[in-house]
């Protein structure tokens, strides 16, 4: 089961500039490693970070970009990125995760703008 | 006044006495300010995927008793200064035993389920969780004769050189902690921040895993998993730091 923290303020100012922080459980193999009997481990990497954002009262809308990252073989498993946005109005903070052998992973989380 | 200016002189008097007595320091004390800055916030510290995955254990049915932690220990934060007290003397199990044992004997005769296996994540999660609610209590082991009996087992463990590179645990981490060991600092051993989250291996491991990395390192045989003697280890450990504070989920390099 993947596991991921996110942490948004559940409450902002408008305009105020706001903090995101994600944190994914992921092995991150690089394919270039060996297990102890000497097979390579196969390649397993989160692909693709985004962050959508989508205003309240508007559940159909796919949301605005507001971040997003392509991950590669360098990065330390369970990766974790850290962000800034301005809070404009308040709705849900989509976040989702993909990458090799299907992995995909969403995490939802609502912020109140006031 | 004369009164009040003797009590201060003994509170100093008495503040630099513990000072200079206790010479103990965590790994923590140890590590890069990166590093402790990874363990200081919950947001960052890679352990809380665990312990969030543990938490939900604790609430999940399990087993043909169809039993959850919940049911017979209530919330979890009840779990307060449990984790401190262990390793200790089971009455069930008839010996010594550790949090992760504990936590197993639980399964088999409450939920009547499956013991987890070594290093299970899920298994680690639930014990990081567990744990996590003693953050900042002191290490306190009970006092049993037959703990006390494992602490000297465990202290003999302790002080016996093993291994093509025959060292023993004191050689490094008494007389030569602080010092350093390749690109590593040596710590003093102290294990509060266990079950911990380790850089290198990019997950969450226990006291054992880490007391048969050390046995490795020295070429010796490492004993079992659940072993007696790594129980007896771990026991006579948290003596040697009795009074010092959990820190769980540590983060060390």
């Amino acid at each position: 089961m993947t596991r991921a923290l996110v942490t948004v303020p559940k409450t902002a100012k408008r305009g105020e500039i706001i903090e995101i922080r994600a944190v994914v459980q992921h092995p991150m193999e690089t394919g270039y490693r060996r297990s102890s009997e000497g097979d390579l481990l196969p390649r397993d990497l989160i692909r693709k970070f985004s962050c959508r954002f989508v205003e309240s009262g508007n559940a159909n809308d796919t949301g605005a970009m507001v971040f997003a990252a392509t991950l590669h073989a360098a990065i330390a498993a369970n990766p974790y990125l850290s962000f800034n946005l301005r809070a404009a109005s308040s709705g849900t903070l989509v976040f989702n995760w993909e990458g090799d052998n299907g992995f995909s992973h969403r995490e939802q989380v609502a912020m109140t703008v006031a | 006044m004369w009164r009040t200016s003797v009590a201060t002189v003994m509170l100093f008097a008495l503040m630099s006495l513990t000072q200079a007595q206790d010479a103990r320091k965590s790994g923590f004390d140890f590590m890069r300010p990166a590093t402790q800055a990874l363990q200081m916030d919950d947001t960052q510290n890679p352990g809380m995927l665990w312990v969030k995955d543990g938490q939900m254990t604790w609430a999940q049915k399990d087993g043909a008793a169809n039993k959850s932690c919940t049911d017979c220990h209530g919330d979890i934060n009840r779990m307060r200064g449990v984790a401190a007290r262990y390793p200790q003397y089971s009455l069930v199990a008839k010996r010594v035993i550790n949090l992760g044992q504990q936590i197993n004997q639980c399964r088999t005769t409450q939920q009547q389920a499956k013991v987890w296996p070594t290093e299970h994540p899920t298994f680690l999660g639930l014990e990081a969780a567990i744990t996590m609610e003693s953050r900042g209590q002191p290490v306190t082991p009970p006092s049993q004769p037959l703990l006390a009996d494992a602490q000297k087992r465990g202290e003999t463990l302790f002080n016996q050189r093993i291994g093509q590179v025959d060292l023993s645990c004191r050689d490094c981490h008494d007389s030569l902690a602080g010092k350093r060991l390749g690109g590593n600092t040596i710590p003093q051993a102290h294990p509060t921040g266990y079950p911990i989250y380790r850089l290198e291996w990019q997950s969450v491991g226990s006291l054992q895993r880490r007391l048969r990395g050390c046995m490795t390192a020295v070429r010796a045989e490492p004993y079992p998993y659940g072993s007696t003697e790594l129980v007896d280890l771990e026991a006579y450990l948290a003596m040697r730091a009795a009074g010092m504070r959990l820190e769980s989920p540590g983060v060390r390099p």
